[in-house]
């Protein structure tokens, strides 16, 4: 029996860097979609955000997130494309940041929302864990994504992201 | 032997007309975990819960983890009827996702425990882990409000997946 788990397409950022990471042409043949991403940017500091736009909007994006840092917790929520962490040119050497965004009826009428879980473990003190909620106030079909850093240029080389389609059927 | 698939759809609900709760019954125990999906909303402000074989003694507990965009917060509940998922509005949309992992869920020596994430850009984002104090297979789910006259909306989405280990 086949998956119903699919790899749609992945991103690896090369040697020169990468603005962004983009996914395009999303087949409307799936229920769900999942981003697994692990990235870091040129950011001078130790972590930067990365932002998440669809279909090339970046505008109607709202989000509320909770996070730790070792020693403290803060909620915190926004407008904005805000969506995962990623290690910055400061972290650990070799660290990138984790993140998993799971967007539920990508295909549907309603409007988008997704969850997002991301980490920035780097054996150090500035690290950071948080949860993210997340909506795209729009009722369109995604059909495509777009990733960039928050604050930094660029991903740096071997940043990663998969895409991932999950069929209910 | 050869891997068997892995998140396999095992059942998925659309509700056509608002509803009180969503049943998986005869759920098959050929897999390793199980994972159920919702994208939802509900007529007023109630907890999403979820209760196994139709067990409302109270064998159930759970922590939480949450933000409401503002604050953060924990807290637990031990000996109740049922495992409440989001102390934070679904809301009046369908813009909530919801994920369940149900681990290990058709042995029969070991209770039951359930990692659950809500996100709602409107109210917040939480993290739970529950447990069900039994020792059977989970082999029905109910997806259920923690209290009644609200109602689960219409065209919320419930999709039940099988884990697989290779």
């Amino acid at each position: 029996m086949a998956s119903k788990y699919t790899l749609i397409a992945s991103s690896t950022v090369g040697s020169g860097g990468s603005a962004t990471i983009s996914f395009t042409s999303i087949p409307a043949t799936y229920t769900d979609l999942k981003v697994v991403a692990n990235a870091r940017t040129d950011r001078a500091s130790n972590n930067d955000w990365v932002k998440i736009g669809f279909n090339g909007s970046t505008s109607s994006f709202t989000y509320r997130e909770i996070e730790g840092d070792g020693s403290t917790v803060g909620s915190y929520t926004g407008s904005g494309q805000l969506a995962f962490f990623a290690t910055a040119s400061s972290s650990t050497a070799s660290t990138f940041g984790n993140a998993e965004v799971y967007i539920p009826n990508y295909t549907g009428a309603n409007y988008k929302s997704y969850s997002v879980d991301t980490v920035t473990e780097n054996n150090g003190t500035t690290a950071v864990a948080s949860m993210n909620a997340g909506l795209w106030s729009n009722t369109a079909a995604i059909t495509s994504i777009e990733l960039t850093p928050n604050l930094g240029t660029n991903f740096v080389q071997y940043s990663t992201a998969y895409l991932y389609g999950i069929s209910n059927s | 032997m050869a891997a068997g698939a892995t998140y396999e759809p095992i059942a998925t609900t659309t509700l056509v007309s608002n509803q009180a709760s969503v049943t998986f019954s005869s759920i098959s125990a050929s897999y390793t975990d199980i994972i159920l999906v919702a994208n939802l909303g509900s007529t007023t402000t109630p907890s999403i819960c979820l209760q196994f074989n139709s067990d409302t003694g109270n064998n159930y507990s759970m922590t939480n983890l949450y933000g409401n965009g503002s604050s953060a917060a924990s807290s637990r509940q031990s000996n109740i009827s049922q495992m409440n998922f989001n102390f934070l509005d679904p809301g009046t949309t369908i813009v909530s996702t919801m994920l369940f992992n149900i681990m290990n869920y058709s042995n029969a020596t070991t209770y039951k425990s359930v990692l659950g994430r809500f996100s709602n850009a409107g109210t917040g984002a939480q993290a739970t882990i529950g447990l069900w104090r039994s020792t059977a297979a989970i082999n029905t789910i109910k997806v259920m409000l923690d209290s009644t006259g609200p109602l689960l909306l219409s065209g919320s989405t419930f999709t039940l997946y099988g884990i697989s280990a290779a």
